[in-house]
């Protein structure tokens, strides 16, 4: 297959928003240093490529491919399963693979409730209320669609992933890093890191690379942020009421939202060695608020209508509820129906 | 709900109030229905919403908080925090479709033994009424592991 001997680059899009593909390409020059290093043989956003040619490839011919987006049907799955047979080194990359990110919110919600507020919501035009048929009897013979699964995965969650790189998406300069080290490590000039490892991001938290200052003050009521008249430069936004989750994120963008004057909302994932990024949360805003009493605290609580919203904004398909049970049961009875 | 359900709670206890009274309750042969799983940490402060979730997810069908009354914390304020969690974990298990009853909150001093033991008692009949919460967590959090070789040169080229 190789025309130039070198080795084979693939990225790939399921459930995603083709941010990830955009961070990429915005590396600027280095984007030179792939080309120079790495053949790159598939890349449906980027150059013609059909399935086929990736599945006419040997196991393992592709040395790096970079997996973006969440796992939300059938087609996402199929594609999870194949790159994951033709790579060398599966990157799960960006938040949507890693941890399921905005899409995965979609697991507060059963099939029925998505398909509604998509083909019959406030913003589309649809009288007759038409659903997509997963399968259509056409003259020409049967049409298929990718059918749509009742719960959003992660790509850890149905193939094994080398690595995590975190990020909604990720930060350009640590796509550069990770695109370095690769390149270094096939050159025999470094190692890569074991895998399973989280790459192209730091292992604390947001808060250690945030400037802001923090008083151990303790807050009353949340506020959002465009509700407020003026934000102090240099104090913690989680002090002034804004709830900021810079606590329980993952470091490396460098703390850009804090110092750019909004909350960190959490695009990096649970930093290293926590299970559940919202029960580390819940842990880190049960110090900042007031109250002893409950009706007190629910006070403060009432501030935050989206609890789950707010605790699990790109980590609800990886955490350890996942999803809600109702949610869950559909998946059941869908895998029972079809395995 | 189903006459063959046992709940099984797992409870978190202090070790210097609630944890004790439940030693009281034993040796003063209070009776509790025996589907309670008692772990004890140092304070209620140590309880990680983490705890909980892994309980529910791991095959408990409730699970009890418990600690010193509010302003008898040994470690003087950490049961309000453990009080904010609780609430917190609340909604978030309500705005999930998780019946919030599924954990309780319990101030128990050492002397308290009967009073937990019917808080207990209580606790088991109402998870009783709920049902079973069905675990449905198959998915691995790690992925499993796999033996990948690592690129070499060689390899790269290959
Ligand atoms: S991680 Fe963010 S940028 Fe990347 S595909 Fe998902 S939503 Fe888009
Ligand atoms: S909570 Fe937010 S604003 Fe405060 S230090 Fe942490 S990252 Fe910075
Ligand atoms: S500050 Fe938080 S939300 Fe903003 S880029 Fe960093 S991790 Fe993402
Ligand atoms: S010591 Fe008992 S709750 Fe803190």
């Amino acid at each position: 297959m190789s025309v130039n001997g070198k080795p084979k680059f693939a990225m790939y899009w399921a459930a995603s928003c083709g941010g990830c593909e955009i961070a990429v390409l915005n590396i600027h020059e280095k984007i030179l240093d792939v080309d120079a290093n790495f053949e790159v043989v598939f890349w449906p956003v980027a150059m013609d490529a059909k399935y086929k040619d990736v599945e006419a490839m040997p196991d393992e011919a592709i040395t790096l491919t970079l997996f973006n987006g969440g796992i939300r049907n059938t087609e996402n799955e199929a594609m999870a399963h194949l790159m994951r047979r033709k790579s060398k080194i599966l990157v799960a990359f960006g938040s949507c693979a890693c941890a399921g990110c905005i899409p995965g919110l979609a697991n507060l919600s059963t099939r029925e409730q998505i398909f509604e507020a998509v083909y019959e919501g406030v913003s589309t035009d649809n009288p007759t209320g038409i659903r997509p048929d997963f399968q259509w009897a056409a003259p020409e013979g049967n049409l298929h669609i990718p059918e749509f699964y009742p719960v959003l995965k992660t790509l850890d969650q149905v193939v094994a992933v080398d690595y995590y790189m975190p990020g909604c998406p990720p930060e350009s300069h640590q796509i550069g890093a990770v695109v370095d080290l690769v390149i270094q490590a096939l050159q025999g000039k470094a190692t890569l890191p074991p895998t399973g490892s989280v790459i192209g991001a730091g292992t604390s938290t947001v808060c250690d690379e945030c400037p802001r200052i923090r008083n151990v003050k303790t807050i009353q009521h949340f506020t959002r942020i465009q509700q407020l008249a003026a934000i102090d430069p240099n104090l913690c936004l989680l002090e002034q009421g804004i709830p900021c989750n810079g606590p329980a994120t993952r470091s490396g963008c460098g703390a850009l939202c804090p110092r750019a004057g909004a909350q960190c909302i959490g695009c990096y994932g649970s930093s290293d060695g926590t299970l559940d990024f919202g029960a580390r949360l819940m842990t880190a805003f049960a110090s900042v608020i007031e109250g002893k009493e409950p009706a007190e605290i629910e006070r403060v609580l009432d501030t935050l209508p989206d609890p789950v919203g707010q605790f699990y904004r790109f980590s609800l398909a990886h955490s350890m509820l996942r999803a809600a049970p109702v949610v869950l049961e559909e998946e059941e009875q869908y895998a029972t129906h079809h395995h | 709900m189903n006459d063959t359900f046992e709940p099984v709670i797992i409870g978190f206890t202090c070790n210097w109030c609630s944890y004790r009274a439940a030693d009281l309750a034993g040796t003063a042969r209070v009776k509790y229905p025996p589907n309670i799983r008692l772990i004890r940490l140092m304070c209620s402060g140590r309880l990680d919403p983490t705890f909980v979730l892994k309980a529910l997810t791991s095959g408990a069908d409730g699970v009890l908080i418990t600690g010193c009354h509010p302003g008898e914390c040994h470690y003087l304020e950490q049961n309000y925090k453990t009080l904010r969690r609780y609430l917190m974990l609340r909604r978030v298990l309500t705005q999930m479709g998780i019946e919030p009853e599924r954990i309780k909150l319990v101030w128990a001093s050492a002397a308290e033994g009967v009073k937990l033991a019917q808080e207990i008692t209580d606790m088991v009949e109402q998870i009783r009424a709920l049902g079973p919460f069905k675990s449905r967590y198959p998915l691995p959090l790690n992925p499993p592991e796999v033996a990948h070789v690592q690129p070499t040169a060689e390899r790269g080229t290959a």
